[in-house]
């Protein structure tokens, strides 16, 4: 087990900028997230750590020492691909013992650990099969295996339940939480998926175009959301937005019908500003004081609770609730947006206090 | 089954046996003719099978000839032109496949050039660097030539084979604490064992059946190989067509031989399971 240090990361291919500079300090034992839409530098920087990628500028410490220059085999971490890259002419025992071969462990010694990884996993039946005979989700657990037989410094992990059906991939998603609890070995986890990133992180780091947009805790990120960008890639359905201009006499934000959204409190921002209003779909109440009634567009019952879209404040209104809403299509709907339940954004998209 | 399918099916296995004849068809003439004795040759018409067949011509190649130097020589040529063609694609087509380097476009082109000029142009060419070296009249030339001629095509085999094996593989075992090249060595070399034997029999083929470079650099009955040896039978007023036939149903052995070897690594789907799918 090892920390990893992360110190003005920066990455080109010829003139392309992928990474502008990433600072971030993952403590020993920590589960930390990268999170962030296709492109935005998160499996780069992940490769950057296994050694996959050279590192254009900056450094990169695994367990105090720099690596910048290490071979990925002396980087001594494991790695879970998103393809599984099991190696398909040796078997699930030969696929997991591998690593453990390379390094001319003892036979005996290599026959525990695979067997003891094998029964972490429920791999016992399978050792002896090839790849092409397994499920999709049995070849995600090997990929694992070969991760656990050797206590690395570090696991990396880029999308590794992404290829799985949702049902399989919420059942690994646990998995991988119960086993990291088990193991308390320092991970690095790459998804695109903000509930995998939210399930598992003691830590997110949402990425966007090559930049950190903010680090905390999932609920930190889910509750106090830095920027525009964090507020509308955590969480689904999304974060409601409304543009409109800061009002300060009696603090509101005026919306593009001109109605006014009170906020409550006042907040750093001039008179007349342009600013963003963010609202979450489960925190937007239905009836309610002060409410305004809004035309229902559509409604999506999930069974777990209904999505209702709304017309309000000149934009569109997401609200989830828990009831089964019977409301049809067409009628109109009081809605009231309480204003604890508030975000605010200034115009360049960062969180207003 | 279907009436209709039924049909198809038919007229499917009949499109396939058809193929089949048109291109086994001169291999069984070439067997029909190297078992008539000659006084039947010309006098029999047009048979299916001779009135009586006999191995005669096969002794006297077998016995009597220079034959058996001959295939000794293709043997050791082609073999050794498979085995080196095949070990050096392979570097270089991994080389091509996985790595971007400088002058990589360079490379390609240059040895796309290689492929577009007749053998003919370069016979004298080659004579002339081949003779002070006293490199002709000896297989080590023929195998130089044959290899140089060879690794062009047989490297772009190679790295459309890497090509079709995904990176993942030598990641994760670089990871799991191999070098690149014995990452390269224990995993992605045994997935291209079908790209491998392709390779060598292509190569192997090629350098059986060449005639003009083994008939222009070897005029030594004793460096000769197969194909020049075959034309010791046109002799300026006849073609002894019995013994000739007989020389060629023995050199199919050996290639015929080389892929029973080497057919079970030809079938695909050795990386099936490796990644998602």
């Amino acid at each position: 087990m090892a920390s990893i240090d992360i110190a003005g990361i920066r990455k080109s291919y010829g003139a392309i900028r992928v990474l502008h500079g990433i600072d971030l300090a993952i403590r020993d034992g920590e589960f930390v997230v990268l999170v962030g839409p296709s492109g935005c530098g998160k499996s780069t920087l992940l490769r950057m750590v296994a050694g996959l990628e050279e590192i254009t500028a900056g450094e990169i410490q695994i367990g105090g020492i720099r690596v910048n220059d290490l071979q990925p085999k002396d980087r001594d971490i494991a790695m879970v691909f998103q393809s599984y890259a099991l190696y398909p002419h040796m078997t699930v025992a030969g696929n997991m013992s591998y690593s453990l071969r390379l390094r001319r462990a003892a036979k005996n010694l290599i026959a525990g650990k695979v067997s003891q990884a094998a029964a972490t996993l429920g791999l016992e039946n399978l050792l002896e099969r090839r790849p092409r005979q397994l499920s999709g989700g049995q070849r995600q657990r090997v990929a694992m295996g070969r991760a656990i037989v050797r206590a690395p410094k570090a696991f990396l992990f880029d999308e590794p339940l992404s290829n799985l059906d949702a049902r399989l991939r919420e059942q690994m998603r646990g998995e991988i939480k119960r086993l990291h609890h088990a193991l308390g070995a320092t991970s690095i986890y790459v998804t695109h998926d903000q509930i995998e990133a939210m399930t598992l992180a003691d830590r997110i780091v949402a990425m966007n175009a090559g930049l950190v947009q903010q680090v905390g805790s999932p609920l930190d990120l889910y509750d106090r959301p830095a920027n525009l960008f964090v507020a509308g890639f955590i969480g689904s359905p999304a974060m409601n937005m409304f543009r409109g201009t800061y009002r300060a006499n009696a603090p509101a934000v005026i919306a593009a019908d001109a109605s006014a959204i009170p906020l409550g409190r006042g907040y750093q921002v001039e008179e007349g500003a342009p600013v963003t209003l963010g609202i979450r779909p489960e925190h937007v109440e239905l009836g309610g004081s002060g409410s305004i009634a809004a035309p229902l567009d559509l409604v999506e019952p999930t069974g777990f609770g209904t999505i209702l879209h709304l017309r309000a404040f000149g934009a569109d209104v997401k609200a989830f609730t828990l009831e089964r809403h019977t409301a049809l299509v067409g009628a109109t709907v009081p809605i009231t947006l309480p204003p604890d339940c508030l975000h605010l954004f200034d115009a360049s998209g960062e969180r207003l206090v | 089954m279907g009436k209709a399918s039924l049909l198809g099916m038919v007229a499917h296995r009949l499109a396939i046996l058809a193929y089949v004849v048109v291109a086994l068809f001169p291999l069984y003439w070439l067997l029909k003719v190297s078992v008539t004795p000659d006084r039947l040759l010309y006098t029999e018409g047009v048979r299916m099978w001779p009135s009586q067949a006999s191995l005669e011509h096969y002794v006297f190649v077998l016995a009597h000839s220079d034959f058996p130097r001959f295939f000794e020589n293709s043997v050791i040529v082609s073999g050794s032109t498979a085995f080196i063609v095949t070990i050096v694609a392979s570097l270089a087509g991994y080389a091509l496949s996985r790595f971007q380097f400088r002058g990589k476009v360079w490379i390609v082109i240059l040895m796309l050039l290689t492929q577009m000029f007749p053998l003919v142009m370069l016979i004298a060419p080659m004579f002339k660097m081949l003779a002070p070296l006293g490199l002709t009249n000896s297989l080590t030339g023929l195998v130089i030539v044959y290899t140089a001629f060879n690794v062009p095509f047989a490297t772009f085999l190679m790295q459309s084979f890497f090509d079709g094996i995904p990176k993942d593989l030598e990641e994760a075992a670089m990871i799991d604490g191999a070098t690149r090249f014995r990452a390269f060595a224990q995993i992605i070399l045994p997935l291209t064992l079908p790209g491998i034997a392709a390779t060598l029999g292509f190569v192997f083929t090629a350098a059986w059946s060449e005639l003009l470079f083994a008939l222009m650099l070897i005029s030594d009955v004793d460096s000769s190989t197969f194909p020049v040896g075959l034309l010791s039978f046109v002799s300026k007023f006849s073609v002894d067509f019995g013994q000739m036939m007989a020389a060629g149903v023995l050199a199919l052995i050996p290639a015929c031989l080389f892929f029973l070897l080497i057919q079970r690594y030809l079938v695909q789907g050795l990386t099936a399971g490796a990644v998602k799918g």
